[in-house]
Parts: C-alpha cells; structure tokens; sequence
C-alpha cells in the first residue's frame, strides 16, 4: 500500500521518452513561434524600416516630441488611475466574497465573471449611454441636487475612468479572492494572542499573505488597461489619444506603419515593464507559501 | 471593534462593486425593449421590436457565422495543441518544462493591439492576404495561452500513476484514457474552452487590422453599428449575446462550480 509511486518520475528516463515529450510540446511550440515570435520580429524590424537600411528615426518622432510624449503619459496615466481606484476598491471587496459561502459567495462570483465574459464592446456602450447628458447617472445626480443642469460626461476623462474601472476591476478582484479563499484566518487568531493589535495584525500578517494576489492583480489590470483599445474610442473619442489609438490610427489612417511599429514596441515595452517586476516583487512570498 | 468595521467596509465594497460592475449589463438589457429609438428615461414602456430587427442589420449574418466558425475551430485546434503540450508539461520528462509553460502563456500579457499589428506586419511579409485564413491564425494564437494556462494547471493537479493503476486493472490504453483522465478532467476541458471561445469571440483589438471590408466579425461590425446609428437593435443584439453568455456560466457553474473557475481549486 505504502509504495512510492512517485519517486521513479524524476529518475531520468530513456532518451526516447524525452523525445516523445518533446514530440508532444512541438505542436503548440510550432504555432508559438510562428504566430507569436516571428510576428513579434517582424514587428521590431518593421518598426526601424528607412528608406536606407535600419534607423531609430520612427522611435525618435515618437519620443522627441512633446504631443506623443503627452499621449504616451495619457495611456500610463490612465492605466494608473484604473489600477489604483481597481485596488481600493477590489482589495475589500475580495475580502468580503472569501468570507461568503453558499448562495452568496455564487452571487457575488456571478458578478464577476457575467462582466468579465460579456462583451467589451456592449460594456462601452452601455456607458455611452449612462453618461450621456439625459442618461441615468445625470438623472441621478439633478435628483440629488448634485447637479442643477445635465453636467457634460461622454467624452470627458471621468468618463473614460469610469469605464475603464467598470470593464478591468474583475481582474484585480479575482487574483485577491483566490489568495483571500486560501488564506488560514487562524493567523490572524494567532497574531491577535501574540499581542498584536488588529491594525498590526492587517499589515504584517494579512498584507504580506495577500500581497501575491495584490501585485498579480495590480500587474493585470495595469497591463489590460495601458493597453485598452475599445474603451478610449468609445468613450473619449478623436480629442484625447493614447497609445492604442495612436497606433490603430498609424495603420487603418495614415498608413504609416513604421511609425506605428515604433509606438507598438513602446507599448509592448512597457507592458513587459510592469509583467516583469510583478513577478520579480510576487516570486519571495509564493515561494515561501 | 475595528476589526467589526473592516468587515462592515469589506461588504459594502463587495456589494457596490457588484452593483458597479453589473450596472451597464442592466442598462444594455432595459435598453433593449425601449420603445423608442432613443432610449429615453424614465422608461414608459416595453416593446420587443428591436430584437425583430437584429436580423436585418446589414452584414449580421455573415459576421455572426464568421466569429462562431473562427471561435469554435479556434478552440478545438488550441485545446488539442495545449492539452497535448500541457501533457508532455505535467509528466515533466522534458528539459525546460518549465520555460516551455511560461513561453505558452506568454501572449496572454502581450496588448492585444501589438499582436494585432505584429500578425499584420508578418502576414504582409508572408504574402498571406486571405482574410480568413488570416483571422483563423490569429484567433489560434488568441486562444492558445488560455488553454495552455488552465489545462497546465488542471494536469499539474492529475495523478499519471492512475492511468497505470487503470491499466493494471486490465483497462487498455484507450480505456484508460477515457475512463481515468477524460472525466477527471473534464472541468479543465471545459473552462479552457469556455475562456478560449469567449476571447476569439469578443476579440476586437487583434482581428481590427486584418479584417478587410468584406470580411468581418461580429465584434467589429458592432462596433460600426454603435458609430453609425446607436438605436436600441444593437442593445438588443448585445443582451441576447449576453443571454447566451449567463447560459454557459451556468452550465459552467453547474458542472465545474465559479468558485473552481476563479482558480482556488478548492
């Protein structure tokens, strides 16, 4: 009964077996450097065509000047309001679905995942229509007395924010929960006999334990949100562009590809920022856990 | 005390966020029966008139049949490539497993619009210029990630020895296959399809470059209806999809369970 069947895994095996393993992986590697790795050279290359051989001119129309400098910092700021108004707001809130169970804790899943699987697109629309000058969220405010006339909201930057935290905010709720679900609340028991006042119980046992789930959420939805296309067109429109719309519109208007090459790299580039020290600040905890 | 506080503001951010995040879905469906063609408030009425219209948007059925045709083989082909890699992963008899998965899941964090323009470089360069065939490809990529991550992770969980226990039963291989592996499996199956559909059908920000003006899917041409004439049809469109949505989350919640989903693999 007692046999381990699990130590003759790791003894390395015929040469065969690996190469069957391998045979395996192919295929899914196949179409990842096809469709992924090569397109992604492609792009780096495209994005330092000259007329004469490579140039980094696309990259210094791009950083040289004040406007695109400007759009980039819209694209950043935006992702960094959603983020921390996502993490304000998501980090109670994850707290309070680990607690539910039953009927509740489905309930409240349900909200997550019914907007996390519904279009991006229908959510930006249904925007459009909340925040417009006789939509409910005017209609609201004048009931209030928040307001005395339709206050202007469809293509300002609350309006983009607002959207912005509505369509992104699952992705920082989830990675919280799944920590919070699996969090041992005798901890913070235990903390509270050593002495520990419930403030310094919160932030040296719960925050360190939940900080996994933090930074992966922090590092989603920043990602998803310096990167949101939809949600800028639809809801601030020509006026205000970001990275993503200035790229869309280098390739379907101005047919200047190289240029948005370039702006594609930077986008890319940051988005691997961000990724890459989440998992260099998440790696010491889960490694502990 | 403070500790009865932190809880009372847990709740009420649970509950707002719920509410939040399920408002414009609400706005969409009550939008829907408006009986105007402004959705006008407060509501006076109901009528079922725009769902009537769906059907003659221009270019709906072509662009519906398309996202269905590239979600599904999408999913099929991804969810046999991942399964086969996940399973060459999780038997770890392979040097760099563990690279191998990160490479998977890789494009997950790549902004769908630098895919988007890098697929669009490259077929270019290729020579490719068939719009499906192009989408299809792009749709593969899509979805692979989503299949890799949760079918890496549903097989990390499998015990292989099982099969071996099946086999010494006197199961065949395909018997053991089927009968072991097939049903433990099962809720991984059907979230990596349920992710993977559902991120080829919404996708906009990748399918945007290759689309030509003939050729589009849903996501895109809804967008094009929104800029161009923004009545209730496309609120209705949008709630029957969402319909359809609740339905597979159902059955998903039926079968797998959301709290599984979520991840907490409990």
């Amino acid at each position: 009964m007692t046999t381990p069947t699990a130590a003759p895994r790791r003894v390395p095996k015929l040469g065969r077996e690996r190469l069957a393993a391998v045979g395996f992986a192919l295929p899914a590697l196949v179409v990842l450097m096809a469709l992924f790795v090569a397109p992604l050279a492609v792009l780096f290359a495209a994005s330092m065509r000259g007329p004469d051989g490579p140039t980094l001119d696309h990259y210094g129309r791009l950083l040289g000047s004040a406007t695109y400098l400007g759009v980039i910092w819209n694209s950043v700021k935006l992702a960094l309001e959603t983020t921390t108004i996502a993490l304000i707001v998501g980090y109670p809130a994850a707290f309070a679905i680990g607690r539910a169970r039953g009927a509740l804790r489905s309930l409240l899943l349900a909200s997550l995942f019914l907007p996390l699987a519904a279009s991006v697109i229908v959510k930006a629309f249904a925007w459009t229509i909340l925040l417009r000058s006789d939509g409910l969220v005017n209609l609201a405010m004048m009931a209030l007395g928040l307001t005395q006339a339709p206050v202007r909201l469809i293509f300002t930057e609350t309006a983009l924010i607002a959207g912005s935290v509505n369509i992104f905010l699952p992705y920082m709720i989830l990675p919280i929960y799944t920590v919070v679900a699996q969090f041992d609340r005798r901890l913070v028991e235990a903390a509270a006999t050593l002495g520990a006042s419930p403030v310094e119980a919160f932030l040296r046992v719960v925050v360190p334990l939940t900080l996994p789930g933090v930074i992966a959420g922090v590092a989603l939805v920043f990602s998803l949100s310096v990167s949101a296309y939809v949600v800028p067109t639809l809801l601030i429109g020509e006026r205000y562009q970001t990275l993503t719309t200035l790229i869309a519109k280098a390739y379907l208007l101005a047919q200047q590809p190289e240029f948005g090459a370039a702006a594609g790299v930077v986008l890319l580039l940051i988005a691997v920022v961000v990724v890459t020290l989440s998992a260099r600040f998440g790696r010491p905890v889960r490694g502990r856990s | 005390m403070s500790a009865r506080f932190a809880i009372a503001i847990a709740w009420t951010a649970a509950i707002l966020a719920a509410a939040f995040l399920l408002l414009p879905l609400a706005v969409i469906a009550a939008a829907s029966f408006s009986p105007t063609p402004v959705f006008d408030l407060p509501i006076t009425g109901a009528s079922l008139r725009w769902y009537g219209r769906i059907g003659s948007l221009d270019g709906f059925w072509p662009a519906l049949g398309l996202s269905l045709m590239i979600a599904c083989v999408a999913t099929v082909v991804s969810l046999i490539l991942g399964t086969v890699a996940a399973i060459a992963i999780a038997q770890g008899r392979m040097p760099g497993a563990e690279a191998i998965s990160t490479a998977l899941v890789a494009p997950l964090m790549l902004p769908g619009l630098v895919l988007g323009i890098a697929l669009l470089n490259y077929f270019r360069a290729l020579g490719l210029t068939a719009t499906t065939t192009s989408l299809l490809l792009a749709h593969l990529i899509i979805t692979l990630p989503y299949v890799a991550r949760t079918m890496i992770a549903g097989l990390a969980r499998f015990d292989f020895t099982l099969i071996e226990a099946a086999r010494t039963l006197g199961c065949s291989w395909h018997q053991a296959i089927l009968k072991v592996m097939v049903p433990a499996l099962a809720p991984s199956y059907l979230t990596a399809a349920l992710f993977s559909f559902l991120a080829s059908f919404d996708n906009y920000p990748v399918s945007i470059f290759l689309t030509d003006a003939r050729t589009k899917t849903l996501p895109i041409k809804m967008l094009q209806y929104i800029d161009e004439a923004p009545d209730p049809t496309i609120a209705a469109l949008s709630t029957l999809i969402l319909l359809a949505t609740i339905l597979l989350l159902f059955v998903s919640d039926r079968v797998v369970g959301l709290h599984r989903m979520a991840g907490t693999g409990e």
